[in-house]
């Protein structure tokens, strides 16, 4: 039994942060019947792709944010397509979208209509900037989400250009942000029988974001203080990405605990210098400097490993960077069981990331891997007792099988 | 009041800096009463600021989050009023107990007795020292829903390593995918985005297992590897090396797909970046007929009439030469006026927000983003609204972001009834407190 294998999610969403926020429910046993237009969800056609050529059934990321759905082709212009929808919408606990705000209205299956069939039926709309006010129909990717709503203004550095996170972490984040609000709208659905509209806004998942947007914003309003582009994390000893033997740290230690750096570095006689140990002093960017030409010495004569299981042992903040290589080899996740692996039709045995995280009943499991286009359109609306002469229908407007 | 999803709820906050705290933040949001236990002669570092009574230059030195405090003075009680405590501790509530006492732990054990979820992220060890034990809490109450969130999981050689974000993203890969291209890494900034994804993950995973209880009558144990968590953010880097044993790099702005032009360009500023007054619009193309409409939006200059620029391959080609032409246009514009032009002609625009500016942006406003909260010695201030609007059950701000021993009070007398005696033994103690002890430096 898996915790949420009673739930049914009628999920219409595409690209990343819908998909994810879907798969996560999906991860735990919910029947997420994914909905795809003639053609496809558009991240079958966003690498990275297995041998680098674009093909809709060979997308990783696709692959990565669809495991445990099934895949429904519906033409929802069609009126095929929207009796198939209805169909599905009477036995869904929730519906998930993300279309431009008034998309769905304008075909007629959206709030609206789900209500017609369900009053209590939960729809959880994500958007860019929500289904109201004056940017509702504003674009947004990863770079503009995360310039504009999260804090990339003060990543990088002073004299240059602010810089973002990696690919598209800003929209797996909102997709994380998105499964919350999907299960609090079923916890009120299950309870109390109130079935609403859950509007999501992608800008104000990172506009109340934990990672530093809202203390930067609140420091704000508390002292007048912005915060600077530059690079690190602020003053410390060690404080920052440092190189080393055969790659770079990161460190982080402010005013807190100089004695473990202190047994980290096994005791050097430059580091008994009283200004180094001193709170205040070690927050001093010309005691820092100084002090710094001692420890990059100390990290240049070791490899990134080497050092991490120093700090392991002094308990001092750490982590090396390490490449995909560094990670896909490194035992302490293979251990753990935390790579899972599966055979798919078109990109063959897959290895990737699995459990989200590890729940003792009812967690994570992988019961299917990612949907070929429109794979259970056939199988899924025979279930929701759908009519033949409406599943032929269907599946000449593109259902396919 | 509206029903809330998780009204009835009660989760022990047992967390410190911030990817517990956000998570409980957000089952406090959708209506559970979270209590946060805290130890009037222990003081959590990065949880209520760095320190219980910082010295002033500390504040001055140390980042605006972490040292921007009102009026910019330390004041009586600094834990109340850190920017980076009140940003997650609205809808909670705090008393006080020294865990390291049994009469302390007994009072735990009773609290445990009669909630829902702890709900833990200390370094691995630090529960177990008090005592503070699965097994220990199955006993105060089997149903008990344990959530522990170690930053590379309570098994394997790295589980005893200490790790915020940055540490355990940097071992994920982000260090290395994120940041100038022609930079070394060295010049990144420390960020946090772990946090996010194992704080919301968090929330979700009580939801799930609550969900699990309300079927079985069972409790359990979740154990969130932060790390392991993290992971889904770097699928792009992640998918390739599984599916290709391609490595890839930092690629600055660019867009990981490869629609280009992707970046962030200079506008009109009033300042320069050390006041913190420069301004950069952020741009991204996806097509040839946005890049088409870009270019009659710069008035159709000879440079970006190039051939070559008309495909996406050609503009990524040439993405730096392309780089330098946007820029030239934009640099004297303003960052608002050109994500409204430019989003009038279906292209995705909008500028690298400094965090102070959300307060001025229509839009927010519009939707009524913000939250005025009071908090005690500090005053009353907007704050950031919450991350979802729910139509019959609204996420409210139903208490500001809590003091010190703030619901000493009511855990004490109504939640567990203790009598005066104890109440008064407790106290003189020092268990029920609403300062740190002055021992606590």
């Amino acid at each position: 039994m898996q915790a949420l294998d009673d739930v049914r999610v009628l999920d219409l969403t595409h690209h990343i942060a819908g998909p994810y926020a879907t798969r996560l429910l999906a991860d735990l046993g919910a029947d997420v019947i994914k909905i795809e237009k003639p053609g496809g969800d558009i991240a079958r056609q966003l690498p990275p792709f297995k041998g680098g050529v674009p093909h809709p059934e060979r997308s990783g990321l696709f692959f990565y944010l669809n495991c445990n759905k099934r895949s429904v082709v519906l033409d929802l212009r069609e009126p095929a397509g929207k009796a198939a929808l209805e169909a599905l919408a009477k036995t869904a606990h929730v519906v998930v979208e993300n279309f431009a705000p008034g998309t769905l209205d304008r075909l007629g299956v959206g709030v609206d209509f789900f209500r017609r069939i369900n009053l209590a039926l939960p729809v959880v709309s994500i958007s860019n900037f929500g289904q109201t006010g004056p940017y509702r129909d504003y674009r947004l990717s990863e770079l503009t989400l995360y310039g504009f709503a999260g804090e990339m203004y003060s990543m990088g550095l002073t004299e240059r250009e602010p810089v973002k996170m990696a690919g598209t972490a800003a929209l797996f984040e909102s997709g994380a942000a998105a499964s919350v609000a999907i299960m609090g709208a079923l916890w009120a659905a299950k309870r109390f029988g109130i079935g609403q509209h859950v509007d999501v806004s992608l800008a104000e998942t990172h506009f109340g974001g934990v990672d530093r947007r809202h203390a930067t914003a609140i420091a704000y309003q508390f002292s007048g203080r912005k915060t600077i582009r530059a690079a690190g994390g602020g003053a410390g000893m060690p404080q920052g990405i440092y190189p080393c033997a055969d790659g770079y740290v990161e460190f982080t230690n402010a005013a807190l605990r100089p004695d473990r750096v202190d047994d980290m570095l096994g005791h050097p006689e430059w580091n008994q210098d009283p200004r180094f140990n001193d709170p205040v002093q070690r927050l001093d960017p010309a005691v820092i400097e100084e002090w710094n030409v001692y420890f990059l010495t100390w990290c240049l004569e070791r490899t990134k490993r080497e050092i991490w299981a120093e700090a392991r042992r002094a308990k001092v903040l750490c982590g090396p960077l390490f490449s995909m290589e560094d990670l896909f080899e490194d035992d302490h996740f293979r251990d753990r069981g935390f790579w899972a692996r599966a055979e798919h039709p078109e990109l063959g045995e897959v290895e990737f990331p699995g459990r989200p995280f590890l729940m003792g009943k009812g967690g994570w499991q992988l019961r299917r891997v990612a949907p070929l286009l429109g794979q259970h359109t056939g199988e899924v609306l025979r279930e929701a007792g759908v009519d033949d002469a409406t599943i032929s229908q269907v599946l000449a407007g593109g259902g396919a099988r | 009041m509206t029903h809330k999803p998780l009204e009835g709820i009660r989760v022990i906050d047992l967390c410190v800096v911030w990817a517990g705290p956000f998570a409980t933040m957000l089952l406090g949001d959708l209506g559970a009463e979270v209590i946060k236990p805290e130890n009037p002669f222990v003081f959590q570092p990065m949880t209520r600021g760095a320190m219980a009574r910082p010295p002033q230059i500390l504040l001055e030195r140390s980042i605006a989050w972490s040292g921007g405090l009102p009026r910019n003075e330390v004041g009586p009680r600094p834990w109340n009023y850190n920017p980076t405590f009140v940003s997650l501790y609205r809808n909670k509530k705090s008393f006080t107990v020294d865990l390291r006492r049994p009469e302390g732990k007994d009072i735990l054990r009773r609290l445990v007795a009669i909630s829902d979820v702890v709900y833990e992220n200390n370094a691995v060890g630090t529960l177990e020292k008090l005592g503070i034990t699965e097994a220990w809490l199955r006993e105060a109450n089997p149903a008990i829903i344990l959530v522990r969130v170690p930053a590379y999981g309570l098994t394997g050689p790295y589980h005893n390593a200490r790790a915020l974000g940055v540490h355990l993203e940097a071992v994920m890969g982000h260090t290395l995918l994120r940041g100038y291209d022609d930079a070394d890494p060295s010049a990144n900034t420390a960020i946090y985005s772990g946090d996010y994804m194992a704080g919301a993950q968090g929330a979700l995973a009580v939801m799930a297992a609550l969900w699990y209880r309300e079927r079985t009558g069972e409790g359990q144990t979740i154990e969130i590897a932060q790390a392991e968590n993290a992971a889904a953010m770097f699928t792009h880097a992640i998918m390739d090396y599984s599916l290709n044993r391609n490595v890839q790099g930092a690629i600055g702005n660019r867009d990981v797909h490869g629609r280009a032009p992707c970046g962030v360009y200079p506008a009109k500023s009033p300042g320069t970046a050390a006041t913190m007054d420069d301004r950069w619009i952020a741009i991204h193309i996806e097509n040839d007929a946005q890049w088409q409409r870009l270019v009659e939006a710069m008035g159709s200059p000879e440079w970006a009439r190039d051939p070559r620029f008309a495909t996406n391959e050609g503009r990524a080609a040439h993405h730096r030469e392309i780089d330098e032409g946007i820029a030239a246009w934009t640099r004297e514009r303003d960052d608002y006026e050109l994500m409204h032009q430019l989003q009038a002609l279906g292209i995705a625009a909008a500028p690298v927000l400094e965090a102070s500016r959300m307060f001025d942006d229509p839009h927010l406003r519009a939707r009524d983003f913000f939250k005025t909260q009071t908090v005690r010695d500090a005053g009353t201030h907007e704050y950031v609204g919450p991350l979802w609007k729910f139509e019959k059950t609204p996420v409210e701000f139903y208490q500001p972001p809590v003091c010190f021993g703030e619901h000493n009070e009511y855990v004490y007398r109504e939640l567990l009834k203790v009598s005066d005696e104890e109440y008064a033994a407790l106290r003189a103690g020092g268990h029920i407190a609403e300062e740190y002890d002055p021992s606590v430096p």
